[in-house]
């Protein structure tokens, strides 16, 4: 019995442990993979330089001009979820009856489980030639429309965690405000939101990094032409649908092999720095409403 | 508690060994050119020798190469030549990549049908390529913008575009990437301005596909070598084939794996 017992609790550690053991094994991989780039390529260079030709003869590999798509149309992302992720948190916590929430919460929660490829789908078949015809658009497969789907995308993301956010807020903070005069809007804008601000913010920060790291849709409605984004109506290139597009050509070994995970590298440390402000903020708004932790 | 690690670690080795090997099985791996081929061809020779095994994966020129450098796989498809640093690394691992053709392809320029233009030279498709022409008019086209569709950057086609076409100039930085052949024919055919390149196989239904100084991408001009953007495709092996290596390969490039060839779009070779 003390012998199983035990066993049990091993078991248990080892599982516990693993996701760590994968976590450092992909992080090392990411640095041993990326540093001999490091070593033939100027850091500054590789950080400034705008031209991306991996397989030109002799090889440029600047990231600024992928760095900076995925930056664009990841704030363009946010610009789509953040009215839409919020706007339905607020609306299900706040003003949606039971019956009503019962069924949308689940129906954003389903937007979560289409694959990203269906996604990618819709974008190109559907979307891309929308906005192409009714912008009068040279091509439809630019920043506007991976904005767009990314934006959808993060959604509920955004939403749930905007929404456990409002209802961590106590219910005696609105009654306060009631009881003060205060009528359900005044409640919702000088109260509740200000209450559940940090708690929103980490849902938006959240949706922010799903966007970043997203790569099917990218590769499949961005365009992919590695040029500095100037407008939201030219194709760009961001950094994730550049590994998945190249990977499988890339001489193993080779200098362009190293890009790739010099990119993906930079990816890990800008998701990684996201979900820390993310931890930092939850944290702090924890502690402002007085719960534990 | 050791002995439970030891006895864990003892049944998945049993378990590795034990699988039976009931035939001679092998893997065939690389370009998602030649893929359809290789697909096709492993159909038909598993049909016709029960007991044969063949399993094929995409993933691209350069996965399969790698791949038969390693030893993970016994043909290595792909549709550029081997590169020399390839060469020097599967010579460091003392294997011996050889060089099998087994079809021809063509890179056929293609655009939108709602385009008059119906044929550049091959000066000006460079031009559009590279940068220095960026609108139709510049071309005796209507005056719309030149939407540039090009394959991803790793791509074999896009070497061999590069290589052919564009004397190994850089393709401009505006141009769109795209991943597969059928994304650059679906792209073209939603986009009015938009030129593209793709394999012979891919020009259908939505596309237009232009001559190049005055020779339009066919199976006959590119197997007569007048169409000058023809590339050959490769099956690599480890040396000299053996086995059901050479016995599929033979059946390849035999009348009856070159007919499945010409089936799937591409000029047979013999």
């Amino acid at each position: 019995m003390y012998l199983k017992e035990k066993i049990y609790k091993w078991i248990f550690t080892v599982l516990g442990f693993a996701s760590l053991v994968f976590l450092l094994g992909i992080i090392i991989l990411l640095f041993k993979e990326s540093l001999p780039l490091f070593q033939k390529v100027n850091i500054v260079h590789l950080l400034f330089n705008k031209e991306w030709y991996p397989t030109h003869n002799p090889p440029e590999f600047g990231m600024l001009a992928l760095f900076l798509a995925s930056l664009w149309v990841s704030a363009g992302a946010l610009l789509v979820c953040v009215p839409l992720g919020v706007g339905s948190a607020l609306y299900i916590h706040e003003l949606a009856g039971p019956r009503q929430k019962a069924v949308l919460k689940p129906l954003i929660e389903i937007l979560a489980s289409i694959p990203s490829v269906v996604y990618g789908f819709f974008g190109m078949a559907v979307a891309a030639p929308f906005l192409q015809k009714l912008l009068h658009l040279p091509t439809g497969l630019c920043a506007l429309t991976a904005s767009l789907i990314l934006g959808i995308m993060a959604v509920p993301t955004v939403t749930s965690i905007a929404e456990d956010a409002l209802s961590c807020v106590p219910d005696s903070f609105r009654e306060a405000s009631f009881a003060v005069g205060a009528n359900r809007w005044q409640t919702l804008v000088n109260m509740v939101i200000p209450a559940a601000g940090s708690g929103i913010s980490t849902a938006i920060i959240l949706g922010m990094s799903r966007a970043i790291g997203e790569t099917m849709t990218v590769l499949m409605v961005a365009g992919g032409a590695a040029v500095i984004p100037v407008s939201f109506f030219e194709p760009v290139r961001p950094m994730t649908s550049t590994i998945a597009a190249e990977m499988g050509e890339a001489v193993m070994g080779s200098l362009h092999y190293n890009a790739l995970f010099t990119i993906g590298l930079m990816l890990f440390l800008i998701t990684f720095a996201f979900n820390i402000a993310a931890e930092l903020v939850s944290r702090r708004f924890r502690l402002k409403l007085g719960l534990d932790r | 508690m050791k002995s439970i690690y030891g006895l864990t670690i003892a049944a998945i080795l049993a378990l590795g060994t034990a699988v039976p090997c009931y035939a001679e099985r092998i893997v065939c791996e690389g370009s998602t050119t030649v893929l359809p081929i290789a697909q096709r061809c492993a159909e038909e020779y598993m049909n016709k020798h029960q007991g044969a095994d063949i399993s094929v994966r995409g993933g691209g020129s350069g996965v399969g190469i790698t791949s038969l450098i390693e030893g993970t796989c016994d043909i290595a498809d792909s549709s550029r030549a081997i590169k020399d640093e390839e060469i020097d690394k599967a010579v460091t691992r003392g294997r011996d990549p050889k060089a099998n053709m087994v079809a021809m392809d063509g890179i056929a320029i293609i655009i939108n049908p709602s385009n008059s233009i119906d044929g550049l030279t091959k000066k000006q498709l460079k031009g559009i390529y590279t940068g220095r022409i960026s609108s139709w008019s510049q071309l005796g086209g209507s005056g719309d913008k030149i939407v540039v569709v090009s394959r991803d950057s790793a791509s074999g086609t896009y070497e061999a575009f590069g290589e052919m076409a564009l004397d190994k100039q850089k393709v401009r930085s505006d141009a769109l990437m795209e991943a597969s052949n059928q994304a650059v024919a679906t792209t073209v055919a939603q986009t009015p301005g938009a030129i593209g390149y793709v394999g012979l196989a891919y020009i259908g239904k939505g596309v237009k596909a232009i001559g190049l100084d005055n020779v339009v991408a066919s199976k006959e001009t590119v197997l007569t070598k007048q169409y000058s953007l023809s590339r050959p495709l490769f099956m690599y092996t480890n040396g000299k084939p053996a086995g059901l290596v050479k016995d599929f390969l033979d059946f390849v490039i035999s009348p009856e794996g070159q007919k499945l060839v010409d089936e799937e779009g591409y000029v047979a070779i013999k």
